[in-house]
C-alpha cells in the first residue's frame, strides 16, 4: 500500500495518537541538542543561569524571546504526550486491556490531558 | 514441513524483537521515575532560581538518576528511532545510512550531557 492509499482511510483518534507519539519522539530526538544546551546553561553557574533565562526574556541575536518559548512549548507538548501515550502503553500491556472502547478512551485521555497541561504550562511560560 | 505456529513451530529472526521491547519500557519507567523525583522538587516550597534548581542536582542520588536517565534515553531513543527508520525507510543504503548518523548524534548528545553532569 503506498502512502497515497492509506490516506483514502479514516483515522481512528488511537490511530492519532499512535502518529503523534512518533512525531513527538522525532521532534524531542531532532532537538536534543536544545534540550541539552538548557540544561548545560541553566546549571553550570549563576551566570550561565541568568544568561539561560535571558534567552527566553529578551531573545539571541536576531532570534526574540518569544520564538524561542514557542519552541520549549513544543517540546512541552511533545514531552508530555510522549509520556501519557507511553504510559498509556504500559498499561495496556500490563493488564491487556485491548477493547476497542479502552483504545478509544484512553487515545481522548491522552490527547485531552497533553494538550491541557500544555495550556496549563504554556500560560505560564508566556504570562509570568 | 517445518511447523509455523504454536509451540512447536521452528523460530526464525535475529531474535531482538523481546530485548528492544523490554527494554524499551524499562528504560521508559526510569525516565518517568526520574520525571516525577524532578516535578516533586521543583513543586517544593521556595522561590524557583538558580540556588534552587541547582540545588536539586546537587544530591549524589539525583546525579546518580540523571546519569541513569541520560543512558536510559539513548537506548530508548535508538529503539524508536530504528523502529521509525525500519517502517518509513525502505531502501538499505539509505536505512543504515540513517541508522549510523542517528547511533552518532545520540551518543554525541549523551556525552555533552554526561559532560554537563560531571562538572557539576
Amino acid at each position: 500500500m503506498r502512502l497515497v492509499d492509506a490516506l483514502g482511510y479514516r483515522l481512528p483518534l488511537a490511530g492519532l495518537v499512535s502518529i503523534l507519539h512518533r512525531a513527538s519522539g522525532m521532534l524531542m530526538f531532532l532537538l536534543l541538542p536544545f534540550i541539552i544546551w538548557m540544561f548545560d546553561t541553566s546549571l553550570t553557574s549563576e551566570i550561565s543561569y541568568s544568561q539561560f533565562t535571558a534567552v527566553f526574556a529578551h531573545g539571541a541575536g536576531f532570534v526574540p524571546g518569544w520564538f524561542f518559548k514557542l519552541v520549549a512549548l513544543a517540546l512541552i507538548w511533545a514531552y508530555l504526550h510522549h509520556l501519557i501515550a507511553g504510559l498509556r502503553h504500559l498499561w495496556m500491556d500490563a493488564t491487556h486491556a485491548v477493547t476497542l472502547q479502552f483504545g478509544r478512551q484512553s487515545a481522548i485521555v491522552t490527547l485531552v490531558v497533553s494538550v491541557l497541561l500544555t495550556l496549563v504550562l504554556g500560560a505560564k511560560l508566556f504570562l509570568s | 514441513m517445518a511447523q509455523s505456529f504454536g509451540s512447536k513451530r521452528t523460530v526464525v529472526g535475529a531474535h531482538y524483537g523481546l530485548r528492544d521491547w523490554l527494554s524499551q519500557r524499562v528504560t521508559a519507567a526510569l525516565m518517568a521515575l526520574f520525571t516525577l523525583a524532578l516535578i516533586v522538587q521543583v513543586l517544593l516550597p521556595g522561590e524557583m532560581g538558580y540556588d534552587k534548581w541547582a540545588g536539586i542536582f546537587a544530591h549524589q542520588w539525583m546525579k546518580l538518576l540523571t546519569f541513569v536517565v541520560i543512558v536510559a534515553l539513548l537506548v530508548h531513543v535508538w529503539v524508536g528511532m530504528r523502529d521509525v527508520l525500519m517502517d518509513y525507510v525502505k531502501g538499505v543504503g539509505t536505512r543504515l545510512t540513517l541508522q549510523m548518523a542517528t547511533i552518532v548524534w545520540l551518543v554525541g548528545c549523551a556525552g555533552w550531557a554526561i559532560q554537563v553532569l560531571w562538572r557539576l
